[in-house]
């Protein structure tokens, strides 16, 4: 993703339907978040709530994933550990495979994308159907989720349109909305029937009951986790919380943040398979837990505030950067602010260490994220890690952006702005000649998107000495 | 050195400093607003949300059921034998089933029923109760009333008892002693079914029911 970043960058900025959509679909959310937080000392108290409740939640990691292990084991759910996303494909191909199953219907999870377990399933004969309206769009599309909310915000009707009326058989040319939902219901609604297994993912897993709560607006999450026989759920370790009464709060902040609504169409609370003498659900439910790499970004005090996210997606929509150049010039699964702090932990600085300076550093998602993860610090952070030298380390690839210009250039810098008589005679010459220089280098690299830099004819030291500018 | 991925992920979790952090400030309780004042903002935020919400009474509810199933032309009405409501409608069917849809009881496992839990025009259940801040029903599918009546058919009734009605989720939670005896499948329902994810353009019952009609029985 590494030097096809800045390309992705230039193709994004000249795509005027992209920058129309994405422009439009931010501007939206953004309004309905403010709607729904429209008090804004209630919003800072619940902010501290939820951030408070996140916190407290990593600082007991390792007890309450052992207290959720214990829980759903006793509840008939079964608990799997995987410290690679490779490890989870297996595990989940495996709990496929011992049903003899070859269908899946599968809800939104943001973990299986990071898994690429679509990918890894179809290469082993699985055919696994998107069920969310945006992920089958995109499934059918063959392309990837350009938001963690809207998968589909880069697609406008027609184009869906289009989709629908090529790749689902009968399917007839149609702009309408409400009627390529109808196709949707109508394609959809087989799946879950012909479905050995539903796999889903988890907002949040509460540790004292078991429980398994997982949020949704069109009711494929609950289709998933009820109508196969088999229910694989896929979470990352981070999203433990400790008891139900931490529900009330994050779900206020989850379902703001993300969509603008004060609770979600459904919220689903899963305790158990079904228990003897009900007559519909599940028959087994399986829990994936998964590290991949959580379990090292934990080491680092700062960099466990990462783990914080609730994934509601709020810091994408509010920021300057995601809406102009959408989510998959960001090369990755998570984009926006959080993927420009997550990506580069979980897949190294020598990979995707050109996203955390894909920030202007305004601070924008840093004021709105719901559970206050210091976004802007930790993008110094990594930027920093990515040029640093000092030994140790748990961000890997660290110091992969080393340059020796760049060390020269800034050494030549300090040299310069500690010896008075130098910077006198450097600015003085800058005075002269540099309004003239070869607009070449790194200077025509600056110059491609901002106006050329002024120069005084006369530096501040030389006017403070001449005009004897007193000290107030 | 342990040797299963879950003793090496506890391991290093382990092996990280510890942050010391408080539990957190729990939920203010709500004002105790007048049980009148819960009812009147579940059904403002209901219906902001597309459901119909009708006000009946206890001798009056079957019949506001026969009417919103009979004004849409409903033809096949599944239902939960042996739960209160179930017996309700079963009398009132006995009684005087003209233009009344036909009964399908969910009496056998869903895989006995399955062709014909997809096919039914709507379904009427209980809500367990209701929380009035966000919105939402409560429904606590059990044995006898189960899961894929309030999610299949494209038509779901739920009748709740405004006594029922908590101010908030947390009280809800607290009242209810959730924490030490969850179902199964206990889920938050605050409307039909619905989707932004096209040019976010609301569209509803792209996977669960329709319509959603709540009855609150005073």
């Amino acid at each position: 993703m590494d030097d096809g970043f800045q390309q992705n960058v230039e193709r994004a900025l000249a795509d005027d339907q992209l920058r129309r959509n994405f422009a439009f679909a931010m501007g939206n959310f953004i309004l309905k978040r403010k709607a729904v937080f429209s008090d804004p000392t209630e919003t800072e108290r619940l902010r501290t709530v939820g951030e408070a409740i996140k916190r407290r939640a990593l600082a007991r990691l390792p007890e309450l994933l052992e207290a959720l292990e214990a829980a759903c084991t006793r509840n008939g759910i079964r608990v799997h550990w995987a410290e690679t996303a490779a490890v989870a494909n297996r595990m989940v191909l495996e709990i496929i495979e011992s049903h003899a199953a070859t269908r899946v219907a599968k809800g939104k999870s943001m973990v299986s994308e990071e898994m690429h377990l679509n990918a890894f399933l179809a290469g082993h004969d699985i055919e696994v159907v998107e069920t969310d309206l945006g992920e089958f769009i995109i499934q059918l599309a063959g392309e990837t989720p350009s938001h963690i909310i809207v998968p589909a915000i880069h697609k406008n009707k027609a184009q869906i349109a289009t989709i629908f009326h090529d790749k689902i058989p009968g399917a007839p040319y149609t702009e309408e909305v409400a009627e390529l939902n109808a196709i949707a219901r109508r394609t959809l609604r087989r799946k879950f029937q012909e479905a050995g297994v539903g796999l889903s993912g988890v907002n949040f897993a509460v540790a004292e009951t078991g429980t398994l709560c997982l949020v949704e607006n069109e009711g494929n999450g609950r289709m998933c986790t009820t109508v196969p026989p088999v229910h694989i759920a896929l979470m990352g370790i981070e999203k433990v919380v400790e008891s139900l009464e931490d529900l009330p709060p994050l779900l206020r902040l989850l379902t703001g943040s993300a969509t603008g609504q004060l609770v979600t169409t459904y919220v689903n609370l899963i305790t158990s398979p079904r228990r003897p003498g009900e007559k519909d659900g599940p028959t087994e439910v399986h829990l994936v837990l998964l590290d991949n790499g959580r379990s090292r970004i934990y080491q680092d005090p700062q960099l466990r505030r990462t783990l914080q996210c609730v994934r509601c997606g709020t810091c994408l929509n509010h920021c300057p950067v995601y809406t102009r150049i959408g989510g998959h010039a960001y090369g990755c699964v998570y984009p926006g602010p959080i993927g420009s702090i997550l990506t580069p932990q979980m897949e190294g600085l020598d990979k995707a260490g050109e996203l955390p300076l894909a920030s202007s550093l305004c601070g924008a998602c840093e004021e709105v994220c719901p559970v206050k993860i210091p976004i802007t610090g930790l993008l110094r952070r990594l930027r920093d890690e990515a040029v640093s030298d000092a030994p140790g380390g748990i961000v890997p690839g660290r110091g992969s952006r080393r340059s020796l210009s760049e060390r020269l250039a800034w050494k030549a810098w300090a040299w310069l702005n500690t010896h008075p008589h130098l910077n006198a005679a450097a600015t003085a010459l800058l005075g002269v000649f540099g309004d003239y220089l070869p607009p070449a280098g790194p200077l025509e690299r600056w110059m491609r998107y901002r106006v050329e830099p002024q120069f005084s004819a006369k530096s501040l030291r030389r006017r403070v000495k001449e005009e004897k500018v007193a000290h107030e | 050195m342990s040797d299963t991925a879950r003793d090496r992920i506890l391991a290093r979790l382990r092996r990280a400093p510890r942050d010391e952090a408080p539990r957190p400030a729990v939920e203010p309780p709500a004002p105790p607003a007048e049980r009148r004042e819960r009812v009147e903002r579940l059904k403002t935020l209901l219906e902001a949300m597309r459901a119909e919400v009708r006000q009946v009474t206890e001798t009056s509810w079957v019949e506001a059921l026969g009417d919103v199933l009979r004004t849409r032309g409903i033809e096949t009405l599944l239902y939960a034998p042996g739960t209160p409501v179930g017996q309700a409608v079963e009398a009132a069917w006995a009684a005087d089933p003209d233009g009344l849809p036909g009964l399908v009881p969910y009496a056998a496992a869903a895989e006995q029923l399955k062709d014909r839990i997809f096919t039914v025009d709507a379904a009427v259940t209980a809500a367990a109760g209701a929380v009035a801040d966000t919105g939402a029903l409560i429904l606590r599918p059990s044995a006898a009333e189960p899961r894929l009546m309030s999610l299949v058919p494209p038509v779901h009734v739920a009748v709740l008892r405004a006594d029922t009605v908590f101010a908030s989720l947390g009280e809800a939670m607290r009242a209810g002693r959730w924490s030490e005896d969850m179902p199964t499948n206990l889920v938050l329902v605050s409307g039909p079914s619905k989707t932004a994810d096209i040019e976010l353009i609301l569209a509803f019952g792209v996977h669960g029911p329709k319509e959603l009609i709540v009855l609150i029985v005073e």
